[in-house]
């Protein structure tokens, strides 16, 4: 332990503790823009500099330790002159249009230009100008970067794509797609995961904001309109609506949405029961073929997450064939709505608009790709994410404070424990052993068997026995986690049955659409929320949900019958990257 | 009012004064690899402040040219701009009245030649060709690449075996580098932005002399298992050893193969043991070749009829060639064959092999400005020559020997005779009696060094028994040549992986002296390392070298200016008798006071970012 002082007050902390942590701990804020624990304390905003009695000159407190008997004043005349004089520096190159952006009210150089009361403005203005193709799912607004890095380095070290670095040089230094090239190039692998969004400090860094094609749909009066919530849509949505996580219910959701005014509202975990359906059997399938003897690959991917499809296609493009053929639960669920509910509604496809709330970027990318679409139309019209769900209800002047809990409609809004937890990493893998686990022996197994892939390591491996087979499985989230399981699996290092990846740390409870909360991981937290769902169910194994009965039974026919066929399953080697 | 006055500096002045003083380092401290146009449009900056104002080219030219150049690093411009930027500053270059103007131009006409392709970069495709390149200035200029700030933290920590360690990473030879680099690394020291580089051969030379000895491998660490590839080395200088060194510790057998009697190359046969001492030298390399299965051939051709090149590469698996530069240049003047002219490399090689020639009686005199000349004339003081004397053609500013090494001859009693060109050498009875010069005067700037040309004065006789000819040195390379390996200017030539270009070369490199001519011992370490990882990856195998230790994080303090500590040396009435060593080490103080001033650029400014360091090569 090391003793110092903060502005007066004793303190005891460990050992290679910065002293912006050591002040956390204390409850003294010192204000930040650039830091990201362990991922970005590079010393860059200059606004979390502190005095250090002694010393000449200030010193960054996020990335200088706290040393045996330091004075430390987070608050002199110096270093509030300092402080501020960076921040209008700072904002000298932001685009300061706040009203316009969507990160207004979540962004952290408003609020720390806000907090040090800043309210003259000294320099020259010296805005960059926008320049990006805005088609694509992922926006760079290149006038409101502030250049602290933090999208280079979590692109870099905890996503290993390298997508973003330092552009230009000199006092022009900014952020840049590398190598100078545009986001759509083919040698640029962006798998539009998001993560640099949700570690923006400020809005340099946006989702393609689809909500006005929404209204647009709205508008034209014409449309059924239809709504489906992903799993850890769930567990996030009421963060920045001012509800706690008790009040911010799936049902409270599903009213809220029908206060939009949408005409149904369903439950994309339905679909994630149907994805174990196919994907489960495509598996047990395989499992067969190959004991009798017929060349199966193996491992088996899972493929529901895009921004790990993406990944896949692009840095391991010879283990594309391991992807399970099954559509992701939100373009099963595209098909199946256009198909069997547009029949049961007696209409076309094209008369209903279909909007899927996603914790997701990639999703705006997958429900673009052409060969995606079996019903006719569009299977999935529009995808928003949560911040867009977030912004598209308080548009509509809805006080969801005073919504009481509404109902996913029947019967596509119906879902069992393990369709819930598709939404965390794991939980694809364990949703889809309980049900193969049936498959294979025709008898349930204990819904909590499959617990083991549930923790939040990286790379988590396993082995399960069904019916006197040991299955050797894998479950990684986060794409440099993924990189090194793939590069084994490619190397023959590691040989696994079945693999679980979901690009973004934690999974889609962590997802590059997720709400914005500076300094704070909740990917975990969001992830147990799911889990609790599932423990609380009595219906917990997708085989089981009695709408995906009802489907099979009126619809589909059989899991990998011609219909599921045709509508749910993909070739992924034919989804163009980028159009 | 009075008719004159007499001229005091203002305040103002002075501090305007003490501002191009702080310039000029920052200038001379610039970090590497900045954007060259972004270079050239802040100079023009300073130049245009510097103009009188009188004429049209110079007072409205500049500023016009400035601008016309962040347009282009704006991203705004095209290739037009770049022309209208040449044509403007040839016209002003052409039609300014005085020398602030067309001097401000010509530097801008330098750039768009000089680095063109940056200009067309920005014209074209908007971008810079020096992005993303923001690396540790010492480290950045070590040929090498040396982890500096890691291992001054280290010795600055009291970690000194593990400052050795960290060194050994990148370069196998902290000990002759601690007493023989010429420290590239200090050129560009940001250090110099606050006073002084910081002293980092010296404080390498503390680390060396603290830690004791340092063996390649701590317990339980041993050399990659064996790859059954088999490597041969020519040559068992610096470059060749370095080779070997990191090959060994990679799995590889390797086998050198040494011309003479003794490994070292030019640390033994060009280097006097007052600069290196030769157990220092010794003990290195006995450490260095038990990093894997090394072994050494000594008194071994290879290249000749009786161990050709081809059967070398029958017998090993790949070759690397790093023979040096050890052939001398004559001055083809009269005289040279009389007993009593020698060259650089006799003198310098008899030393090393320790059979000391005795100069006792004997007048002597060195031919060169070059680093070697200097070991010549000091070797020579210590070989008890009556007088020494050295003639150079060019002035003492213009010669290529460090600065200090220059001085410590000219302190050590050796007489520097400028501008004297070789004319003829006197004979009497076959033996040389004394160097007649030509007198020079210093001419026209060319190729960027000041040239000589003869000057209307008598020539000068310089009494001499034994003439030193250190003019340079060549590279015995025609043996190689014949067996196929491309040879320009007498030189191997080999691309930047170090492969020899020349038909059906596949799996021989080479690299050091015998490719870049004579160099630096740092280069040809670098050349050896450089070879190592490519030999390793053509032999279809990709070992790592690893960062062996952790360093410090730095403990922010105050950095005051401050004086660079200078090393000391054992009082010259001493040091020319023997062949000793002159140097001496830092104090612990001047050590801690050292490693202080270290701006330990890995973790400040863009250090941070990116690890501050290649953890892995």
């Amino acid at each position: 332990m090391v003793n110092a002082t903060i502005n007066g007050k004793a303190i005891q902390v460990p050992e290679n503790t910065t002293i912006l942590e050591a002040a956390k701990l204390n409850h003294i804020t010192i204000p930040h823009l650039c830091y990201l624990k362990h991922v970005n304390e590079i010393g860059a905003c200059r606004v979390c500099v502190v005095e250090i009695e002694g010393l000449d000159r200030l010193v960054s407190s996020c990335n200088t330790y706290v040393q045996e008997g330091m004075k430390i004043i987070t608050n002199s005349p110096k270093v509030r002159q300092a402080r501020r004089t960076n921040v209008e520096l700072i904002l000298s190159q932001h685009n300061a249009r706040c009203a316009e952006c969507v990160r207004s009210g979540n962004c952290e150089l408003q609020t720390t230009a806000n907090d040090l009361g800043i309210n003259t403005f000294p320099y020259h203005e010296d805005i960059a100008a926008f320049r990006w193709n805005s088609d694509f799912p992922l926006i760079r607004n290149d006038d409101k970067c502030i250049k602290c890095m933090r999208c280079v380095q979590i692109c870099e070290k905890v996503q290993q794509m390298n997508v973003w670095d330092i552009a230009k040089s000199g006092s022009r230094t900014t952020v840049g797609v590398t190598g100078g090239k545009e986001i759509t190039d083919p040698e640029v692998h962006c798998t539009v995961c998001g993560q640099c969004i949700t570690h923006c400090p400020v809005g340099a860094l946006v989702e393609r904001d689809d909500t006005q094609k929404v209204r647009d749909a709205f508008a034209q009066g014409d449309k059924i309109m239809i709504a489906s919530v992903a799993p850890a849509v769930r567990t996030s949505w009421g963060e920045k609506l001012g509800l706690s996580h008790e009040e911010a219910t799936a049902e409270r959701l599903a009213a809220a949405l029908k206060a939009v005014g949408f005409n149904y509202v369903f439950d994309t975990d339905f679909s994630a029961d149907l994805t174990i359906m196919e994907e489960g059997s495509e598996f047990v399938a395989k499992l067969k073929n190959a004991a009798a003897g017929k060349p199966e690959k193996f491992p088996m991917f899972t493929s529901c997450c895009p921004g790990w499809v993406r990944f896949i296609k692009m840095e391991f493009p010879d283990l594309v064939p391991n992807l399970s053929s099954a559509k992701s639960p939100q373009q099963m669920f595209g098909a199946i709505i256009k198909t069997w509910y547009a029949q049961i509604l007696g209409v076309e496809a094209d008369k209903i608009y279909h909007v899927s709330f996603m914790p997701c970027t990639a999703k705006k990318y997958e429900c673009d790709v052409d060969c995606m679409n079996a019903s006719g139309a569009r299977d999935i019209d529009v995808v928003l994410t949560v911040r867009e769900l977030d912004r598209l209800i308080k548009s509509e002047g809805i006080d969801v404070k005073a919504l009481s809990d509404g109902e996913f409609d029947a019967p596509l809004g119906t879902a069992s424990g393990a369709g819930h937890i598709f939404g965390t990493t794991g939980g694809v893998m364990e949703a889809a052993l309980r049900s193969a686990y049936y498959l294979v022996t025709g008898k349930n197994p204990d819904a909590n068997a499959f617990r083991y892939v549930r923790d939040y390591d990286g790379i988590k491996e396993t082995e399960f026995e069904i019916a006197g087979k040991k299955l050797r499985i894998a479950v990684a989230h986060g794409l440099g986690n993924i990189r090194r399981l793939c590069e084994d699996v490619r190397s023959g290092k590691a040989q696994y049955d079945f693999i679980e990846c979901m690009a973004c740390p934690t999974g889609c409870a962590g997802g590059g659409g997720q709400p914005i909360e500076e300094g704070n991981e909740l990917g975990e937290s969001r992830g147990k929320i799911l889990l609790d769902m599932d423990r609380k169910m009595t219906l917990r194994f997708s085989h089981e949900n009695p709408s995906i009965v009802q489907c099979y039974k009126e619809y589909l026919g059989e899991p990998l019958g011609e219909k599921a066929h045709h509508l749910l399953h993909t070739d992924q080697s034919k989804w163009e990257l980028w159009k | 009012m009075s008719r004159l006055s007499i001229m005091n500096e203002t305040k103002a002045q002075a501090a305007v004064e003490s501002l191009h003083k702080d310039l000029e380092r920052r200038v001379t401290g610039a970090p590497p690899a900045l954007c060259p146009l972004d270079v050239a449009s802040s100079y023009l900056k300073v130049c245009a402040a510097q103009t009188c104002g009188k004429c049209v080219p110079c007072r409205v030219g500049l500023p016009q040219l400035e601008r016309l150049i962040d347009d282009l690093i704006d991203g705004k411009g095209n290739m037009k701009t770049v022309e209208t930027i040449e044509k403007t500053a040839e016209a002003i270059s052409t039609s300014a009245d005085c020398a602030i103007g067309y001097e401000a131009a010509n530097m801008v006409l330098k750039g768009v030649k000089g680095f063109r392709e940056d200009y067309e970069a920005h014209a074209k495709g908007h971008q810079c060709t020096s992005e993303g390149f923001r690396a540790v200035p010492c480290v950045t200029l070590c040929p090498a690449h040396v982890d500096i700030p890691g291992y001054i933290a280290l010795v600055n920590a009291g970690r000194y075996a593990d400052a050795v360690r960290l060194i050994r990473k990148d370069n196998p030879f902290p000990s002759v580098c601690a007493m023989v680099c010429e420290h590239p690394c200090e050129n560009k020291c940001r250090r110099r932005m606050v006073d002084d580089a910081i002293n980092i051969r010296g404080l390498k030379l503390y680390a060396i002399d603290h830690a004791g000895h340092v063996p390649v491998y701590r317990e339980g660490e041993k050399p990659a298992p064996a790859t059954g590839k088999k490597v041969a080395i020519v040559g068992g200088g610096p470059s060749g050893i370095s080779a070997a060194y990191y090959l060994g510790m990679m799995g590889h057998s390797v086998e050198i193969f040494e011309q003479r009697k003794r490994l070292g190359g030019m640390l033994r046969y060009g280097i006097p043991s007052y600069r290196l001492p030769r157990e220092v030298l010794h003990e290195e390399i006995e450490t260095l070749l038990t990093a894997g299965d090394i072994k050494v051939h000594k008194e071994v051709s290879i290249g000749g009829k009786d161990y050709p090149l081809s059967k070398l590469r029958e017998n090993f698996d790949a070759v690397y060639i790093a023979i040096g530069a050890h052939t001398d240049k004559s001055l083809r003047i009269p005289g040279e064959d009389a007993d009593g002219v020698m060259s650089a490399v006799t003198l310098l090689r008899r030393i090393g092999d320790e059979d000391f020639p005795d100069f006792r009686g004997k007048k002597v005199v060195v031919v060169g400005g070059g680093n070697v000349a200097m070991d010549c004339a000091r070797s020579s003081l210590r070989l008890n020559a009556d007088k020494v004397t050295l003639a150079y053609r060019r002035r003492k500013d213009d010669m290529t020997a460090l600065a200090e090494e220059v001085e410590a001859t000219e302190v050590e009693g050796c007489e520097i005779i400028e501008l004297a060109a070789p004319l003829k050498v006197e004979v009497e009875d076959g033996k040389a009696k004394a160097l007649w010069v030509k007198q020079q005067m210093i001419s026209n700037i060319k190729g960027g060094r000041p040239a000589p040309k003869d000057a209307s004065a008598d020539p000068i006789r310089i009494e001499a028994d034994i003439i030193v000819v250190a003019i340079g040195q060549g590279i015995d390379s025609h043996n190689f040549e014949e067996s196929g390996i491309a040879v320009k200017w007498g030189c191997i030539e080999a691309f930047d992986s170090e492969q020899v270009k020349g038909t059906d070369m596949a799996g021989v490199f080479s690299g050091g002296d015998c490719v870049s001519g004579p160099a630096t011992v740092i280069r040809a370490i670098a050349a050896g390392k450089v070879a190592a990882a490519n030999i390793d990856e053509y032999l279809g195998f990709h070992h790592p070298i690893t960062l062996p230790v952790d360093i410090p994080d730095p403990v922010p303090h105050n950095r005051p200016a401050c004086g660079r500590v200078k090393m000391r040396e054992r009082p010259i009435d001493q040091r020319i008798h023997d062949f000793e060593l002159v140097e001496k080490g830092m104090t612990q103080e001047e050590m801690e006071q050292e490693s202080g001033r270290c701006l330990r650029c890995d973790y400040y400014g863009f250090g941070k970012f990116r690890e501050g360091r290649e953890v892995k090569w």
